[in-house]
This record gives structure tokens, C-alpha cells and sequence, in this order.
């Protein structure tokens, strides 16, 4: 097990929040809704809302009842509420996840933000990136680190302070 | 006390639900946290989930009951799922012939929950026994057996207002003999870690031993309710007078008819509820019914964000288990 | 045919025997009871070593089931397994449909039982035309017909007027009664034992009063009418102790338990099990423990099958519709010898309530291993172990509460009127 420490973390952050500015500029993107995925996401996006000292609140979604593998695993009980304080129909959103995988978590969240309305567009941000484990084609337009790992390896954020990240290896794949 | 309880699988997860009795707290538990996450659902402008989208659910409903059926079919469509109602008239055919040929063409058309009310006690687990593996029965109430959605309902509304369990004193006052919905209350509260519960009646309206369900027996009201967190009044239909069960409504109001004064036996900060629908001035009186401490239209509500949890969990639940992909 | 049964245990209540020899049968009676007769040349012999010789069983209460309900079981089949149990006479209650109130019904059932070859049938008069309970049915032709005894087949006759009359008939034609006591209004259409397990599973009780005020009225109308009553399938304790009470005061009753109701309760009804839906109803642990209390002592004369094959339909379905009866033929000694094993009775004690008994309550010469007797005996091996098992069961009715059961003792041999009806 590796663990990737608040500093190297912060470091990530700041390349996260430069490269979103970016992309706000570039398109001209005044005044987006940031909308962080539970849980990772949602500490993620704080940290991003902070560094870029946005104004519009932040909404927080939770997939649990959009996942595509409810009736392999079923559902935790304790799901803290989808919260999305802003209107979604019109408006530019960045959502934002701790780790971009195979996808499958950002077209649940895709899905369930078009429960709310029609948003403008919808950028990705992500903490890290692992291209090589896709199985939709979903990519970031924000990364804070692209890692190679193995299939048996998996990367976990812990958080919200101090934030962490802890890469583990299974013995199965 | 149960023969192997039917309702769980191996691992001990909720495949029907059937009762509430025999189930561990931790369970009951799940089932109210699940009921929580559900209920913001209905507040949004789309009120749907996909989670049971492409699943066919059937109401087997053998006992007329616009209400129940109503509330189960919302919860089915808020879970995206298929809906198809079955009234069967359960007169109509000789002695449990309709039950057998209707489940077998259901199943020839691979529907994966059905959601029975039957007025014969353990109809629910009759069907339980004969449906394939992998379909999920749901009990909308059984003869004088069970109601188990409407006594999760219940406790869901008591924990929202009143979430320490091992300190409630609840009282349950009507027609106890009859009634599913009390069977179903008793055991919740009891597996909740509820000591101090009382069943308040005429002794013509109490079941044979009741109290070795775990209660304490009262046959006049003010006793019954004093210092109680919760009193909840059970309906009394009008059938009863029949039978010599009771002498009249009039005298059914007078002595167990919750008022506003006989309320102040109970705590200051008691809640009234009441199963439904209610018959004004016979269990209780207007006042009470439409009062500061009546959760009453709470209770409608919770009922479908109840009735999603168990089905969400009773379908969501096929081999595997294994670890979410992110 | 001649038929010596050798080395075996001779077991005969009636004449109080319990001592090892041999029966000698020939032209369908037993010639000799102990020792065999030096002149006597068998054509067949059956060894019966280590097993026990009894009177075949008299079981004062099975329904074949014919004529009208056919598609439960037939008294060929029946027959069968009831010689597999032991058992070679049956009363056969009344409630067939057309009703036992026509001699053509009787000789009918006495026809098919012929055609068996396998059982000796005593078929129960109805007291009253089609157990309606209003007009009263043609007792004098019926005895003549061959009815052992009159009686009600458990549909109680409410009014008791007509209930006192027909007592009164009955015993003026000389017919005992058989009554199953029910109180209709006191049953109201209950399905189980009134207690903690029918408030738990929700099923509409049936209170300890609807059997015991039965018993009480006809208890009395009893003593009024003079009729020799015997009383069907005791349910309760207080039932039990009632009987004893009333036999302690001279009344010349009699009474019988169904086995189910002696080795089964209403815990057994959990997780609503049809196959312990049963009337009688399943009662408490008490009232199981004062029947077996009351069959060893006495008080309750006999044990009977209570036999009732269902189809699969009618015990396919909720417990309240599903249909009352379990098929029990096959048990009933097996069940009995679990008492001897368990030294709550002796041989002759319980074999006394299956065969000698009965025989007394319908006024039979046989239920006996004595000289002259119809040749209707068992053999028995009290220690073959077997398991209940519903897919082997004879009968066509597989509702047996005991499916999975582990007994120990089993029929060998059947000898009915001297021929050999069964072998196993």
C-alpha cells in the first residue's frame, strides 16, 4: 500500500485549479455550477470552489440511485441527499470527481443531471486520472494527475482533512 | 419464535418482505435509513430514480384498496419500474384455486415482484413459497396477520420525531383483535428496542395472549396512555357490532375515543397517529385527528418512501456482492 | 389356508396376554393361541422371531373418502395403506357424499371393501338426513344395513332438541353415537387453537369452549336419553378430565383421541403449515400432555387415526382455505410404540387402545388373538427404524404432519380373516 500525501495532493490541486480557470476562460464560462460527486468529489469541488473563490454555491450529487450496478451490489442505507441549490436548465456545469476510472460513475452523475434540467454543457474535473482502466468513452477536461496503475491496484481518497490518497493492491483483479 | 424466517436469504438480506417479526434490529434499522434517502426524492421536480427501471411489478391485490395500492404503484414508478394491477376477487374462485392459476401466469410472463394484500392470514407467505427464486413478495397486508410497509411507515414517523427507541413508551388502542396493522407495529417496536408498549382495549377486542407478543394489556384508555410518547389509534369498522363484539360506536367513542382532554394523560409532547383512514368521533375526534400532535398526514407521506426502500432492497440484492467500480 | 406364525411375542390386551408362542390360523379364524396344536399342519409359516403377534387394529375413525370424493383417495388405495399400517377394521364416519343415511351407501362401501380384499369397513350412520341436523335419518334401517354406531362425522346438530331426539332414537334402535363436540357458535369458523400462536399467525381462533361446552350439553343429554355415547377426537385437557368425571359417576361413555392430537401441538402450525391444519385443532402443550396422561390411564379408551387424505390442491393454499385432515394411516401404530419405548405405556396398554378397545366401543368380537377369533392379526418389529418420507407414502393422501419423522417399529406381516394382505 502507497499513500500520496496532503502535500503532493495540494499540488495536484493547484494544477486543477489552473487548468480550470483555463477552461473557463477559453469558453467564456462566467458564473458555472460546480457540482461535486459524494463524497471525494464534493471535497474536491470545496477545495476548487475556495482556490477560485467562486460565488455560486455548490451542489452536491449522489449517483447511489443512478448506479448500473444496483442489482449486483444493491445500495448503502445511509445516502446523504443529492443537493443541488442552483438551477441546472441553461446553465454551464463543472462536475467534479476525486478519481475518473472507468466512467461509469460520471454517466450515472451525467444521468441524473438531466433529471434536474438541460445544462449549457458539462466539463469534467477530476483529482486523478487513470486512462488506461475506460470502459465508456468519458474524459477529463481538468486533471490533476494521471496515474498508471495495475487492474489489482486502486486508488481511494480519504478526506476531508487531512486529505489523502491510498493506493491498495488485491490479490484478484 | 418463527420457522426459518422466509423472508431473508443466506446472507441474511431482505428477499420478501413479508412481516415484521423476527427481524434484527439492524434490519429495521436499513430499512428506515434506505426510507430516508427515498423520501427527498418525491420533493424533487423529477420524481423518478432508475434504479428498478426495465423490472415488472405486480399489485395482487385480492382485497380492494384504492389507497395501499395507490401508494405502492407511486413508489414502484418513482423506482422507474413497470407497473401492472391485479384485482382479483378472491370469492371468485374455490378455495385458493385463483391464487395457485394466477401466480402461475404471472410467472409465465417473468414479472419480479408481486405486492399482495389478501384478507387471509399468511396469503403472503403462501405466495412466497410458490414464486420462483428471484421474485420479491411484499406484503400489503395478510388477513389479520401483518402489515409490515405500514408499521415501517409508523416507526419511520415516531424516529423522525422521537428517534431514542429504548426510551419510548407507545401506546396502541382499538380493535387490537383484528388488526394487521397492530401484529406488525408490535414486533417493529419490539425489534426497534422498544420496552414500554401497551395494546389498550375491551377485553372483546383482545386477541388470546396477547401479551406473550411482549406488551402490557390495558382495558381502560387514561391508564393505558399515561406518560406514553406515542398513542396511536387503531379503526374500527363497523362490522364489529355484529358478533356482539362491541355494543355501539357511541359507547366505543365514550370509552376509547381519543379527546383532547384524555390526550393529557399522555406526555406533554406526545404524537398521535392513526393507520387510516379515520373514523371521526368513533377513534378519535376531530380536534385530536386535525391537532398540533397529530403526524396523521405525516404518515401518508412516509409510506411511499417506505414502500421504495423495500423494494429497492428486495430486488436489489442478486448474487455477487461485490465491490462497487468507480 | 393354514398359517402358523411361530416364536413370537404374543401380544393380546383382551385376554391380558403378553407371553412368546404361536397362532395357529385356519379357515380364517385362530385355532390356537400359545402353543401350536400337535395336529396342526400348516400350510404356510411365518417366522416371528423377535417380533410381536397383535390383533390387527380397529380404527374408529378413517375416511376413505369414497363414494364422492374420489379425486382425495379411494378405499382400494386405502386400503392398502392401511393394511401397510396395520390396520384391518376402520369406522367410517358419515360425512361421504351422497351421506351414509341410505343403505345403498352402506352396501356400496361394503362392496368396495369386499373388492379390496385388504380392510373390513364398519361404516357410522348419520344421526340426522345428509348431517343436515333437522330430520332424523333411517337408524333401524341402517343398522339393519350394518352401521355399527350413529353419529354426527364432527358437523355439530345445533338444536339441541333435535340433538336430544335423536340420542333418544338411536338408542331406542340400539345404535351407539359417535359425537365429535363442537359448539358452532363457540367454533365460529375458527382454524386454529385460541391461543398465542393464532394471535401471532393472525388466524381466527377456536376457543378450549367450543369443544368442552359441547361435551357438557351432551354430556347431559347423555344421561337423559340413556344412549351409549362414545366421544370422538378429545381435543383439551378439560375434555379429558370431563370424561373421567363423568365414567366416575357411572355414566357409560366412552372416548377416543385422534393420534395427531397426541403427538403434535400448536406450536407445530407455525409458518403456516397445512398439513398441521386439523379438526380438532393442534392445542397446547397441556392439553397434548393430559390426552396421553388420559390414554394410559384409561380415560380415554382408544386412539384412532382420524384419517383424512387430501389432493395437493386442497392443502395448497392460505392456512384458512386450505382444507382440514391429515393422512395418518400409516403412522398411527409407529407413533403408538414411541410410547412404549419411552415406558409411558406397556405393549398391552397401548395395543389396548388400537385394538380391544375399540372392538368394545362398536361392540366387536374381534380386536383379540383368543381361539375362535377372526384371524386378524399383525406382526410387528418394534425396532426397524424408518423415516417418514411423503413420496413413499401408500395412501393417496400425502398431508402427513410427520413427513421427516424417525419411527421405530413397522409392520410385517397383515392377516386379514386368515390371508395375507400385506408383507413388508
Amino acid at each position: 500500500m502507497t499513500t500520496i500525501d496532503t502535500g503532493e495532493i495540494e499540488q495536484f490541486l493547484t494544477t486543477m485549479a489552473r487548468q480550470l480557470e483555463d477552461y473557463l476562460v477559453e469558453r467564456g464560462f462566467g458564473d458555472p455550477g460546480i457540482i461535486g460527486i459524494h463524497s471525494g468529489g464534493v471535497w474536491i469541488a470545496q477545495a476548487l470552489h475556495r482556490a477560485l473563490a467562486l460565488e455560486s454555491p455548490l451542489g452536491e450529487l449522489n449517483i447511489a440511485f443512478y448506479r448500473d450496478d444496483f442489482s449486483r451490489i444493491g445500495m448503502h442505507p445511509r445516502v446523504t441527499p443529492t443537493n443541488l441549490p442552483f438551477e441546472v436548465e441553461g446553465r454551464h456545469i463543472i462536475l467534479v470527481d476525486d478519481v475518473l476510472y472507468t466512467g461509469r460513475t460520471i454517466r450515472a452523475a451525467m444521468n441524473e443531471i438531466f433529471d434536474y434540467g438541460r445544462p449549457a454543457s458539462i466539463g469534467l474535473a477530476v483529482l486523478i486520472d487513470r486512462p488506461d482502466a475506460r470502459e465508456l468513452p468519458i474524459q477529463a477536461d481538468v486533471t490533476g494527475k494521471s496515474l498508471h496503475l495495475q487492474p489489482n491496484e486502486h486508488v481511494k481518497l480519504h478526506g476531508p482533512e487531512p486529505l489523502a490518497l491510498e493506493i491498495t493492491t488485491t490479490n484478484d483483479g | 419464535m418463527t420457522a426459518d424466517n422466509i423472508q431473508l436469504d443466506d446472507q441474511g438480506r431482505l428477499k420478501h418482505f413479508l412481516s415484521t417479526e423476527g427481524l434484527s434490529r439492524q434490519l429495521l434499522t436499513e430499512i428506515l435509513d434506505y426510507a430516508e434517502s427515498f423520501a427527498g426524492v418525491s420533493g424533487r421536480a423529477v420524481k423518478k430514480v432508475p434504479l428498478l427501471r426495465g423490472r415488472t411489478i405486480v399489485n395482487l391485490f385480492f382485497e380492494a384498496s384504492t389507497r395501499t395500492r395507490t401508494t405502492f404503484e407511486l413508489a414502484a414508478k418513482r423506482l422507474s419500474a413497470d407497473v401492472l394491477n391485479l384485482n382479483v376477487d378472491a370469492s371468485a374462485t374455490s378455495k385458493g384455486e385463483s391464487l395457485q392459476d394466477t401466480l402461475h401466469n404471472l410467472e409465465a410472463m417473468h414479472c419480479d415482484m408481486f405486492i399482495v394484500r389478501h384478507n387471509n392470514s399468511g396469503a403472503a407467505h403462501f405466495i412466497a413459497r410458490q414464486v420462483a427464486p428471484g421474485v420479491a413478495v411484499i406484503n400489503a397486508g395478510d388477513g389479520r396477520h401483518a402489515h409490515p410497509t405500514q408499521a415501517m411507515l409508523d416507526v419511520f414517523t415516531i424516529r423522525r420525531h422521537k428517534p431514542d427507541f429504548e426510551s419510548l413508551k407507545v401506546a396502541i388502542v382499538g380493535d387490537i383483535m383484528h388488526s394487521r396493522v397492530a401484529r406488525s407495529e408490535i414486533h417493529a417496536l419490539k425489534g426497534l428496542g422498544v420496552n414500554d408498549v401497551r395494546v389498550i382495549a375491551p377485553r372483546t377486542l383482545l386477541p388470546a395472549a396477547i401479551e406473550t407478543l411482549g406488551v402490557q394489556v390495558h382495558d381502560r384508555l387514561e391508564e393505558g396512555i399515561d406518560g406514553v410518547d406515542v398513542v396511536m389509534m387503531l379503526r374500527l369498522q363497523r362490522e364489529r357490532m355484529h358478533g356482539a363484539l362491541l355494543p355501539s360506536e357511541n359507547e366505543f367513542f365514550n370509552t376509547y375515543g381519543l379527546t383532547e382532554k384524555k390526550l393529557r394523560a399522555a406526555k406533554a409532547d406526545a404524537i398521535v397517529m392513526h393507520p387510516g383512514p379515520i373514523n371521526r368521533g368513533v377513534e378519535i375526534d376531530s380536534r385530536v385527528a386535525d391537532g398540533n400532535r397529530s403526524v396523521i398526514l405525516q404518515q401518508v407521506s412516509h409510506g411511499i418512501a417506505i414502500r421504495m426502500a423495500v423494494m429497492a432492497m428486495t430486488m436489489g440484492r442478486k448474487p455477487g456482492g461485490e465491490e462497487a467500480e468507480e | 389356508m393354514k398359517l402358523l406364525i411361530k416364536n413370537a411375542r404374543l401380544l393380546d390386551p383382551a385376554t391380558e396376554t403378553d407371553k412368546k408362542g404361536s397362532l395357529a390360523v385356519a379357515k380364517g379364524r385362530i385355532v390356537a393361541m400359545g402353543r401350536k396344536p400337535n395336529d396342526f399342519t400348516p400350510d404356510k409359516e411365518i417366522d416371528a422371531a423377535g417380533r410381536w403377534a397383535c390383533p390387527g387394529i380397529i380404527d374408529l375413525g378413517a375416511r376413505f373418502r369414497e363414494p364422492g370424493l374420489e379425486h382425495k383417495a379411494a378405499i382400494a388405495g386405502e386400503a392398502r395403506a392401511a393394511a401397510a399400517g396395520g390396520i384391518t377394521t376402520v369406522c367410517y364416519p358419515p360425512d361421504t357424499d351422497p351421506v351414509i343415511d341410505t343403505s345403498a351407501v352402506v352396501e356400496l362401501i361394503h362392496r368396495r371393501a369386499d373388492a379390496s380384499g385388504r380392510i373390513r369397513i364398519h361404516p357410522i350412520a348419520a344421526l340426522t338426513r345428509g348431517l343436515a341436523g333437522e330430520y332424523l335419518a333411517e337408524m333401524a334401517e341402517l343398522k339393519e344395513a350394518g352401521c355399527v354406531a350413529a353419529g354426527n362425522a364432527g358437523r355439530p346438530i345445533v338444536n339441541t332438541q333435535i340433538l336430544r331426539r335423536a340420542l333418544e332414537y338411536a338408542a331406542s334402535v340400539g345404535l351407539p353415537v359417535f359425537i365429535q363436540p363442537e359448539d358452532s357458535f363457540l367454533r365460529n369458523n375458527g382454524v386454529a387453537h385460541e391461543g398465542a400462536m393464532s394471535t401471532r399467525l393472525g388466524l381466527p381462533p377456536i376457543a378450549e369452549t367450543a369443544e368442552t361446552v359441547a361435551l357438557q350439553q351432551a354430556l347431559l343429554l347423555v344421561e337423559q336419553t340413556g344412549v351409549r355415547a362414545h366421544f370422538c377426537r378429545l381435543s383439551t385437557a378439560r375434555s379429558a378430565a370431563m370424561i373421567g368425571a363423568a365414567k366416575k359417576s357411572g355414566l357409560p361413555v366412552t372416548a377416543d383421541a385422534a393420534v395427531a392430537n397426541l403427538f403434535l401441538t400448536d406450536m407445530d402450525i407455525d409458518g403456516y403449515n397445512t398439513d398441521c391444519h386439523l379438526i380438532p385443532p393442534l392445542r397446547g402443550q397441556a392439553d397434548r400432555d393430559a390426552l396421553l396422561r388420559g390414554v394410559a390411564d384409561g380415560t380415554i379408551d382408544a386412539v384412532c387415526s382420524d384419517h383424512q387424505p387430501h389432493d395437493f390442491d386442497a392443502k395448497a393454499a392460505p392456512f384458512s382455505l386450505s382444507e382440514p385432515g391429515a393422512s395418518t394411516l400409516e403412522v398411527l401404530l409407529p407413533l403408538m410404540l414411541e410410547r412404549v419405548q419411552r415406558k409411558a405405556m406397556t405393549p398391552l396398554q397401548m395395543l389396548r387402545c388400537l385394538t380391544a378397545a375399540p372392538a368394545a366401543v362398536i361392540g366387536l368380537e374381534s380386536g383379540t388373538l383368543r381361539k375362535d377369533a377372526n384371524a386378524d392379526i399383525i406382526i410387528v418389529d418394534p425396532d426397524r427404524s424408518w423415516t417418514v418420507d411423503r413420496e413413499a407414502m401408500l395412501s393417496s393422501g400425502r398431508n402427513t404432519p410427520f413427513h421427516g419423522w424417525e419411527m421405530s417399529g413397522r409392520v410385517t406381516h397383515t392377516i386379514l380373516g386368515g390371508r395375507l394382505v400385506f408383507e413388508g
